[in-house]
Order: structure tokens, then sequence, then C-alpha cells
């Protein structure tokens, strides 16, 4: 990239000339048209594609094919039937519709052209319109103007499509290889996002790549962690590569806000929503559906903001990311949408509804994947004022059959939450007491795997406790609630092996508001993000004991390492201080931290599941001790060599500044006469020997003369 | 030891400074009075009473008969130490604010604000030994700097004038001609405005603190940087141990941005570095608000600390402080 000035010169820039930044609106700061002031663009291509179609200026016009052809006499009518259609879509400019006639005969030629005022109305009016059937013989064909030019250059003949030869690709899982056994991870602070290795065992991170500007709002990895996405104007961008990051794929996706990868990376999903240019309509909301490799669009989805909201009726609305939720595991076979009163799902084969049609659930108000199968679970609340139950529903897919029924009654609310492995579902029922005044809590374990999924009702030893948060183990059969009033709520941990649900303890009274298992199970942060001020507890629930407890002042986000070895705690933005990370151990060692100004993101780079069967996972957890020696070897040599380091870098600092020091003793030694000159001839440069005296002072305050009696 | 506090100022405090035997510290705030006490057990003096306005420096002769103060109202004053009545006023056209007295106390610097279109100066005025022989007139007047001088101090050997303020830059002036001799290198310069310097007791090396969270500290001669002091807040105040090599920072959040939530988010700890080492070493809290001022007993046994909560906290350090391994 070119020389860019830092974020820091152009604040100190501004400030001289008294310009406020935060007042100024980035967005309509345009350069001048063909001036980039040096200022190379990396998107220069993308943008030059949308400049093309600007400068020609025909975006607003659409051409209406498959008109009626009429007489001269029948022209006016013809004309206002067109506009009538027309203009309800969007304002037709002035002169704006223009049916070319035969110069003879004065007939119409079967076209229109029209004008609109701007490209959103003429691409809303061809999307409206297409296929709009003005009688049985005369169905609106409309396009584009721009896209005419482009029709016109198809050949008419065939040519076969030119085969390119097979270029290999970087082998992008390259970090995965890394000797030191290492994990990756991105930060995004000020204008910088950078991916750095953890070295835990030199304690310091290792840099990769940096980039300033990498992306315009936020950068996530896809969840295998190959790719690392980045946001801009155009579209969203993928990154990876063996050794640095390469740009991989675009997917051009104007005003991009979101995105979200399909959980075996095979798709992304982008969304926008955009301004109305008509006041009174709704937000339009355009999603796109791509191929993550080969960057193509398999499905797109346009309507307005209220299509896309979710919620029925009496529920919340509003907009929720992501709208499509992906099932059916790591083989991203299926996605699903909640609609008003309807689940719609769809299969990656062919993009399109299974069977055609959605599931129609009358006020469906929330739906949730199982991890690993394709089963869905949906809750509907209570209707016609608890004459209908609220109910929770189990369905499999592609047969749509439900698997299993739960009826709930006075219910207020339900959360569902799925064990990783997809062999448990917890469902968290908040039920109304008699008198409808309070809410208590109860849960209704799934046990999916099992013959005709048996449900098993449990609570909390008081029922009347808010419950604040709930987390599975991942992979394990256990689970973790906070529950309780603030202040300080109670920490409990149940097991549901064995056919019962078990409560292994509680701890009470901690200030504790999330949870973060660790990726590999057994340990548990219980953290007190926000109010409670980044408190951290490491526990053991094997050993149900409590390993660390820390603090993060102000810490705002946790992340265990996909490995479970290590843990981030960050400050973000949210706060004006402290930003920045700390990276501690599983059991909650802090290991080293780091400060950054304007600190956004801090992401681990995540890593595909093992190749190894459960079998050699279990026996290589058996023979730990042969395994690790190695490694304890390595530490040991690794922390050898720091000390040594360590003593060196302090030495060689100490003596530079002996020299350093001698050296100016010498130079002081010199002008010692001219100090004294200056100081009238005292001679004085005691001050560089101080000494402090210490004088006894002993001072007779007062004398009293006190007879002692004897008693 | 348990701190003391001193409580005698009404607003923040501002600067502090000790006299050349340790045994007088004097203390400059927003009120218009600056305070003189026992260094020793944090007993007050007594006071100067005279400015109209915030007193932003002062300094001491070493023979501890003369004070000069700068103010925000315009103005400088030298006063009898023992008395506390006022002997000269210097008058500027715009606020005065840092003050230092040459070695022998025959000149002394004054910097002036921007104010009302005139741009910030460094004065140099003379200092007479009879306070009736006192004029009012500079020896010297140096321009350029954008924005605030906060600090300007002598050289070695009164040859040079070393200042730094709002532009970040630190600069060293010739005394005999009034020329720019050095302006520190960008790269490796503050970010942001200076807001402190302190000198070393032999004027090697001085350090200083900014706003960008750092401190440095460079050679008085050449202006090398010698070494950075990273730190999680803004610095306002900067001090070095004469015995040992150990540097304080104070600072924190800017007073108007201070959390309500709990009093450890503002930072407002005086934290102790390795002058060598560049490592932090530890931390003494106590002060309800930023720090704004830092000063070291000469003999190195105690320091003192002024924040914008209006106390100053004089601190005698503990024996354990001394066995501190230095390496």
């Amino acid at each position: 990239m070119a020389e860019v000035m830092s974020m820091e010169d152009i604040r100190a820039e501004a400030a001289r000339l008294n310009i406020d930044l935060s007042g100024v609106d980035w967005n309509s700061i345009r350069l001048p048209p063909g001036e980039d002031c040096g200022i190379k663009s990396d998107d220069d291509d993308l943008y030059e594609e949308d400049a093309l179609e600007f400068d020609a200026g025909f975006g607003n016009i659409i051409v209406v094919d498959n008109l009626p052809v009429v007489p001269k006499e029948k022209f006016d009518k013809l004309e206002g039937v067109v506009r009538k259609i027309y203009s309800q879509i969007g304002v037709i400019k002035e002169n704006g519709l223009w049916m070319p006639v035969e110069e003879d005969t004065g007939k119409t030629r079967g076209y229109c052209f029209i004008e609109y005022n701007t490209p959103q109305e003429a691409e809303l009016a061809k999307e409206k319109t297409n296929g709009y059937k003005l009688d049985r013989s005369h169905v609106f064909v409309v396009n584009m103007f721009d896209e005419i030019d482009r029709f016109m250059r198809v050949p008419d003949e065939w040519a076969p499509p030119e085969i390119r030869p097979y270029i290999p690709g970087e082998n992008l899982q390259r970090w995965l290889t890394d000797e030191k056994g290492r994990d990756q991870f991105v930060i995004r602070a000020g204008s910088d996002t950078e991916v750095l290795w953890n070295d835990a065992r030199q304690v310091k991170a290792d840099p990769v790549y940096k980039r300033p500007f990498w992306t315009e709002s936020f950068v996530q990895w896809s969840p295998l962690g190959t790719y690392l996405a980045t946001v801009h104007r155009q579209g969203a961008a993928v990154w990876g590569g063996a050794s640095t990051f390469n740009r991989l794929m675009r997917y051009a996706h104007p005003q991009v806000k979101l995105f979200d990868f399909s959980p075996g990376e095979k798709y992304l999903v982008t969304y926008s929503s955009h301004e109305p240019s008509n006041p009174r309509d709704t937000h339009r909301v355009v999603l796109n559906i791509f191929d993550v490799r080969t960057g193509k669009v398999m499905r797109d989805f346009k309507g307005t903001a209220d299509e896309f909201a979710i919620g029925g009726t009496g529920g919340f609305t509003g907009f929720s990311w992501p709208v499509f939720k992906w099932g059916g595991g790591k083989e991203d076979k299926y996605f699903a949408r909640m609609g008003k009163n309807m689940i719609s799902v769809y299969e990656t084969e062919t993009f399109g509804l299974i069977d055609k049609k959605s599931i129609k659930v009358e006020n469906v108000m929330d739906f949730s994947w199982s991890p690993t199968d394709p089963i869905f679970a949906l809750f509907v609340p209570e209707l016609g004022g608890g004459n209908q139950p609220a109910r929770v529903s189990l369905f499999q897919i592609p047969g749509k059959e439900e698997l299993r029924q739960k009826n709930l009654f006075s219910v207020s609310d339900c959360k569902m939450y799925w064990q990783s492995n997809g062999e448990y579902l917890v469902v968290k029922v908040d039920r109304y007491t008699k008198t409808k005044k309070s809410t208590y809590t109860g849960f209704e374990l799934f046990r999916i795997k099992e013959r005709d999924i048996p449900i098993e009702v449990f609570e909390l030893d008081n029922k009347n406790d808010k419950v604040i948060s709930f987390a599975w183990e991942p992979k394990g059969h256990r689970f973790a609630v906070i529950h309780g009033d603030n202040p300080r709520p109670d920490v409990s941990f149940y097991s549901v092996k064995g056919g019962k649900v078990l409560k292994l303890t509680t701890l009470k009274q901690k200030q504790a508001n999330a949870l973060f298992w660790s990726p590999s199970g057994r340990f548990i942060i219980l953290a007190g993000l926000k109010g409670f001020n980044g408190q951290l507890e490491f526990y053991n629930v094997d050993e149900l004991e409590t390993m660390a407890t820390a603090e993060h002042f102000m810490a705002t986000d946790i992340e265990w390492d996909p490995t479970g070895r290590y843990v981030a705690t960050s400050v973000t933005s949210v706060h004006e201080m402290e930003n920045g990370f700390n990276i501690w151990s599983f059991n909650g060692k802090l290991l080293y931290r780091i400060l950054k100004d304007h600190f956004f993101q801090f992401l681990w780079r995540p890593r595909p599941p093992s190749f190894l069967s459960p079998e050699k996972e279990e026996e290589i957890f058996k023979n730990l001790k042969k395994y690790s020696k190695i490694y304890d070897i390595q530490d040991q040599d690794i922390s050898v060599l720091l000390s040594e380091q360590d003593r060196e870098k302090r030495k060689q600092l100490k003596d530079d500044w002996e020299r350093w020091v001698s050296e100016w003793k010498r130079y002081h030694e010199q002008e010692k006469m001219e100090r004294q000159m200056l100081r009238d001839g005292e001679a004085s440069d005691v001050e560089e020997e101080y000494e402090a005296k210490e004088i006894e002072v002993e001072e007779l305050l007062d004398v009293t003369e006190e007879v002692i009696q004897d008693a | 030891m348990r701190p003391i506090l001193m409580k005698g100022h009404e607003r923040p405090l501002t600067f502090l400074k000790y006299n050349r035997d340790g045994d007088l510290l004097f203390s400059c705030a927003k009120d218009h009075t600056p305070t003189v006490w026992f260094a020793d057990n944090g007993e007050r003096l007594g006071t100067y009473r005279g400015h109209n306005g915030a007193v932003w420096c002062c300094d001491v002769s070493r023979d501890s008969t003369r004070l000069i103060t700068g103010s925000a109202d315009q103005s400088a004053k030298l006063w009898d130490v023992q008395t506390g009545t006022p002997l000269f006023t210097f008058n500027f056209d715009s606020p005065a604010r840092a003050v230092d007295f040459s070695v022998g106390d025959k000149l002394s610097v004054i910097t002036t604000d921007p104010f009302m279109g005139l741009s910030s100066a460094i004065h140099v005025k003379r200092i007479a030994a009879d306070p009736d022989d006192q004029i009012g007139e500079s020896v010297l007047v140096l321009k350029g700097p954008q924005g605030r001088i906060n600090r300007a101090v002598w050289g070695p050997l009164n040859r040079t004038i070393i200042s730094a303020g709002e532009d970040a830059v630190v600069r060293i002036w010739d005394t005999e001609t009034g020329k720019l001799l050095q302006e520190n290198d960008k790269d490796v310069g503050h970010k942001k405005t200076i807001t402190s310097l302190a000198k070393s007791t032999d004027a090697s090396h001085f350090l200083t603190g900014s706003l960008d969270k750092s401190a440095k500290l460079w050679d008085s001669m050449s202006l090398t940087l010698i070494k950075t002091y990273v730190t999680e807040r803004p610095v306002n105040a900067v001090a070095m141990s004469p015995l040992l090599n150990h540097v304080v920072l104070g600072g924190g959040q800017d007073a108007s941005s201070v959390t309500t939530t709990d009093h450890r988010a503002g930072k407002f700890e005086a934290k102790f570095y390795d002058k060598i080492l560049q490592e932090e070493i530890g931390g003494v809290k106590g002060h309800f608000g930023p720090i704004n001022a830092l000063a070291f007993n000469p003999d190195g046994k105690s320091f003192s600390s002024g924040g914008e909560d209006g106390y100053v906290r004089l601190h005698h350090f503990d024996s354990d402080y001394f066995k501190i391994p230095s390496i």
C-alpha cells in the first residue's frame, strides 16, 4: 500500500486546522471524479464496474416488452394504462415514458421505455412487473436499459467454454501444522487489524500479519478457521493462505452490513438493508447466499424489512441475526428461517424450499437446530388466553415429521439450549404462578439419542430463583446454571448421565453473571462481567474445586482458545480506558497482557474438528504421561532459554546505563568550575553527594512532681 | 508508612516542589494561594497570598530565600520565603505557566500561554540579588512552539533551556542567542501533549510525561531518547528518585471523564518504574482523582503527590523500599 497517514497524524493535523473530527461525516466525503489524490484503492476494479453504470446514467431506465401493439387512436389509452401501472411503483420522470411508434403506420411497436428518478425505483419496477399479466397474450418482460447492451452482445453461435488448466491452491490449513502447536488469533484496534500467534511458552504474542484498514466494520473467522472474512462497502471478502493472508475471494454485495458462514464454511450469507427512497416505504433488505469457494451467488432474497423481521403475533418484533439458521451439522445441507406463522426450510442442493413449501406453524416464536442432526426444536406460546397450551416440538428434516411434542401450561417464556453433540436439549420454561404476578422456572430435558426421546422434568432447589445464565459442557453430560438474585447469585452444576438429572454442587454467592466452559469440557470460568467489574473464577468441575480466582478489571469479553489450553479476556472499546486483552492459562495463571487503545475485537482462529477417532483420543488420554514427556522437556528448555535471555538483556541494559552515566560524570567533573562560578564561587556540588544527618534534639516540656501514696 | 494527608488547598493541585535541603515542600493549586509545608510531618507553615488566579508552577532558590510562582492571573511573583511577602511582580499579557530558577539563581525562565491572539512565549528574566533593584524587563524572549508550553527548565550550565508542551515536541534553545538548537526526533517522540518534565539532580537527563500514556527519558545534551516507560493512563506528573534508579509516574483518566462506578477505574495510582529496565515495580494508591503533581524529597526517602482531589499526600518510604533489588 502507498504511504498512509497514521490516524494519529490525521488527528494532529485536524487539531492544527481546528477541525472537529467527530463532527465529520466520512461518508459525505468524495474525492473529485478522476482524482484519487494518490490514494490507491484496493478495490479499484470493483469500483470501476460501478462507476460505468453511473456514468452512463441509464440505471434508472427500464424497458418494458410485450406491450400490445395498438394503432394511433388507442395510443393515449395504452399510455395511460402503462403510466398507471408504473407510477404506482415510483415517480416517473417528466417525459420519462417513451413509447416508440412505426413511422409510416403510427402503430406502437410493442415496447416502451420508462425513466424513473432513481435506479432503486427502476430496480423495484423491474422486480415487481416482470411477468405482469396485462391479459392472456400480453405478459410483460421487463429489463433494465443497461442490460440491453449486454443482451445484444450475446454471440449467435455457442462456443465451448475455455477450460482453464488446474492451478493447485495454497494449503489453507498450514497454520494447523505449527511445530509448536500454537493457536492464532486476530485483534482489531484502532485502524489496524492484526493476526498473531499465541506464543504462551514465551509469554508473548508473535505477529503473523498486520494490515491497516483491512475491514470497514468487523472481521470474522470462518467456523473451521480456514478463512478470515472482512467487510467492505462493495461487499465481503475472505482471506487466507499458507504463510500470509491473501485475498482468496470477493463477494460483491453493496453496503453489506452483516454476514454469516454456514457451519461447514461452504456458504456465506450476506445481509444489507437499504434506506427507502420514499420515506413511507420500509427499509429494503437484501440477502445473498454465496458459495465460499466459487464466489457465485447461490440464491438471493429480497424483501422489506418487515418480511425478515422475526416474531409471531404478540411476540417481539425486530431484526435478529442470523436470519438463516443452518442445520444438519457441518454438511451444510439445510438452512431455515422463521417467518410469520411458518418456518421455511431450504436445502442447499437446489437452494429451494423443501417440498416447495414452508412448514406452517401458527404463532411460532422461536426455533433452533440441533448442532449435529437435521432436527430442530420450535416453541409456540400459549394462545387464546390459555385455552391452547404452549408447546415445544421437535421436527425432523427432510421428512418434516414431528418427532416429539410437549404441551406446557401457563408459560411466560421458553428458551432452548442444545448440547453441542446434539444429545440433549434443555428447555427452560418460565411459568406464571397462580396469581400470575410472578414467574418460576422449570426445565425439560429431552434425551434426543434415546428411544422415543424421553422427557424429564426438573427444577432448581429453589424454583423461584431467576436463571441468569445456562451453559452445557461442550461434548459433555454436565451443565452449569447461574441462578438467584443479584448481587450475589448461586452457581449450580448438574449431570444428566445415567438417566437422571443429578445435582453435583451449588456454589453460593458468586460474583458471576456469565459462564464460559472450556471447549474440551471439565473446566469452566465463572465470570462477572459488566456490573461485576471483571471477576473471574477458574473452576474444575471434575474435582469440584476452584483452581484460581482473578480479576481483569472492566473485562467485557472472554474467549477460550479452540484447544481449551488458554483463555483470552478483553476490554473492548465500550469502555474508554483499560482497552486491551489478557491471556490466561486454563487454570487461571495470567501469562501476559497487551494494552491497545480503541480495542474492538479479539477472536481465536477456530480449528476444524480432530480426525482422531474417539477410541484413539481415549488411548492418548490414558497414556498422557508418555506423550507429555517430550513437551515437558521442551518447556524446560524454553524456560531456561528465556531466563538466560532475560538475564542477558538486563545485564546489557544495565551496562549501557552505566556507560552513559560514567560519560556524564566526566562532563560533570569538567564543568565543575563553571558551575561554581555561576554560583558565585560557592563550592558546592554536594547536591550529588547529599548527606542526611540525623540530629537529635531533646526538649524539656514540663516537669511535675507527684507524691504516690501507698494504699 | 501511612501517608500524611495534607488538606490545605480547596482546588486541584498543580505543582509540588521541595527546597534543596528537603525540609520544606511548596505546593501550588488552582486556588490562588501557594502553600509551604514542613516536608517532615506535613504541618502547614504558611501561605503566599497575592495571586488572583490559579497558580501553575513554582521554584525555590537554592538558599531557600526566594520563591517564584507563575499564575493564570497573567503574572509571575517573587516572594520572600520566610515572611511570605511578595517582593516583585512580573506582569504579562497572558497567563504565566512554568517558572524555573537557573543555576546560581540569577536568572529565571517564565513561560506564558497563548491567549487572545498572542502566541505562547518563553521569557528569561534577570533576578536581582536585592529585590529593590529588580526590574521587569526580559533578557530574552523565545517564540515558536504551537500551543501551551507546559514546562521550561534550564539545561546544564544555563547554556540551554529545555521546553515541552502541547505540541508534544521537546525543544532545546540556546540561552545566548535565543536560537532553537534541537527538536526531538519525531519518530520516537511523544504523540500527545507533554504535561510534565523533571530534571535529574545533575541535570544530565530529564523525564517527560505525556497524555499519550508514556513517559520518556532524554539526554539533556544530545536530546537522544534513552528510555520509554509505558503506562495505562495519561501521565500528568513525573518524578525521579535522586537516590535509587526509580521513576514515578502519576496521572489518570481525564477528570471530566472519570467513571463514577469505581475509583479503581481511573487508576489514580503513582506508579514506580525501574529507571533502567523500564519495568513497573509498584504503585501507591490513595488519590480520589488524577495525580497532577509529583515531587521527590532530595534525600530520596520520601515523596509527595498532589491530586485533582485537592490533597497532597506525603509518603515516607518503609525500610523495605530501599531493599528492592535493582537488578
